[in-house]
């Protein structure tokens, strides 16, 4: 998912202890679960408290170090260089072999496979999964060390990412039941409908992190059809400008995506806080936008005109205090 | 005109240069990025200030090969591993975007 990354060293350390596994699909899950393997980063999981020793300790003082502190693995430092790790295999071969008393420096493992601060959590399950240790040390990008993740930190933020998605997803659920209730959605029966694909995505308040992913999803679909490249440009931007109007304005809201054969229908729906003047809305340069929305640049009164200027039907229904729904078909110009 | 001749040979520092040089047929200066959405053409680098994930979205939806970040503005590592994933190219410059344009302008229109 990430071609071409390769700015950090890859090397090899110990060999020794049971292999950890996460049964997680880093490119093919669950979109809720992809999310958050990208959105968290290693330096979100990893402990930044290191316990660490310099190549001058002996292997000896490294494993009542270990045992004193209930852990598996010590990198060994020069300041915040890493120059090598002693596990505790490393630990129970020196003693199995005789050498606990050897320093650390000419016993520890030098060739190390390194997780960077910035990288996706997805990096850290893939490489549990690849090279089977039980640690990686973390590296910044000036190459300090500043933290070590294990399994287990992986596990607990795991864990309690996924109950919160869960939650939200529960209250999207809600949501949408209670939409489903009162719609008596002008715009329900639709141009598109048929046979095509429906696709459907949840937008968060504020939540420019995952902004765009829905139109990225529909561009894929369309260009999977076939769809000639004008029209498909035409429905991501239409997607875009109503997923972005969600994020920045709205409570929080859904996308749904009918792909027929002949053309694609948007519906944009969301739960408030609705908009008090749609002739307004719809009249190029009007925002309502705050200063931090602007100085992204958004904001500027142009994306709902662009939505329209797009679409072959457009429809807006919304009030005050309701919530907000438009539907928007695109008819693709040829076929390719 | 291609991808790699931002850098090599206009001198914008390539901060994330994709697989597979695209060609790049026009140009486009805005940090409105609906503005940007409804009028840059196809295959045009983007010349913005716009240094975050969300000018990513926007350029790989409309077809843009490459964004020019001016006034040397910091490019968050999101942002990188964003243009990396959707196989857009990121340069930054010192130049401001008015400098930027000229710069192009006759490579491009003239």
């Amino acid at each position: 998912m990430y071609p071409g990354v390769g700015l950090w060293s890859i090397r090899f350390h110990e060999t020794i202890g049971p292999m950890v596994s996460f049964p997680i699909d880093t490119e093919g899950g669950p979109q809720v679960v992809l999310e958050l393997i990208y959105r968290l980063k290693v330096k979100d999981v990893m402990k930044r408290d290191v316990i660490t020793a310099s190549a001058s300790s002996s292997l000896r003082d490294i494993q009542l170090s270990m045992r004193d502190r209930g852990i598996t693995g010590v990198p060994i430092v020069d300041g915040d260089r890493l120059l090598g790790i002693v596990s505790i295999g490393d630990v129970i071969q020196a003693l199995d072999g005789g050498w606990i008393h050897e320093l650390a420096a000419d016993r520890m493992s030098t060739a190390i496979i390194v997780l960077e601060d910035d990288m996706p959590l997805s990096f850290a399950i893939t490489y549990f999964n690849r090279y089977g240790y039980r640690r990686f040390p973390v590296l910044d990008k000036n190459a300090s060390l500043v933290g070590i993740v294990t399994a287990a930190d992986v596990l607990r933020a795991l864990l309690i990412e996924m109950n919160r998605e869960v939650e939200k997803l529960e209250e999207g659920l809600a949501g949408r039941a209670a939409a489903a209730r009162d719609a008596a959605a002008p715009a329900a029966a639709g141009d598109a409908g048929g046979a095509g694909l429906t696709m459907s995505f949840v937008s968060r308040r504020f939540d420019f992190e995952n902004a765009g992913k829905a139109s990225a999803e529909l561009k894929k679909a369309l260009r999977g059809l076939g769809v000639d490249a004008a029209s498909i440009r035409r429905a991501a931007i239409v997607s875009y400008e109503l997923e972005m109007n969600q994020v920045i304005h709205s409570d929080g809201g859904v996308m749904e995506f009918s792909v027929a054969p002949g053309s694609v229908r948007i519906v944009a729906r969301d739960e408030g806080p609705g908009i008090a003047d749609v002739e307004a809305a719809l009249t190029e340069g009007f925002s309502t936008a705050n200063e931090w929305i602007r100085s992204l640049g958004f904001g500027a009164g142009l994306g709902l005109p662009n939505a329209k200027r797009s679409s072959d039907r457009f429809e807006l229904s919304s009030s005050a205090g309701a919530g907000t729904t438009v539907l928007a078909v695109i008819t693709y110009q040829e076929r390719s | 005109m291609k991808v790699s001749d931002l850098s090599t040979r206009l001198g914008f520092e390539a901060i994330c240069a994709p697989a597979g040089d695209a060609d790049v047929t026009d140009g486009y200066a805005s940090d409105l990025l609906s503005d940007v959405m409804a009028k840059a053409g196809d295959g045009s680098v983007l010349i913005t200030i716009q240094a975050h994930k969300n000018t990513v979205a926007v350029a790989s939806l409309i077809g843009i090969p490459a964004v020019i970040i001016c006034n040397d503005r910091p490019v968050p590592s999101d942002m990188i591993e964003a243009a990396e994933a959707e196989g857009v190219a990121l340069l930054r410059t010192p130049k401001t975007q008015f400098e930027v344009a000229g710069t192009l302008y006759p490579e491009l229109r003239g």
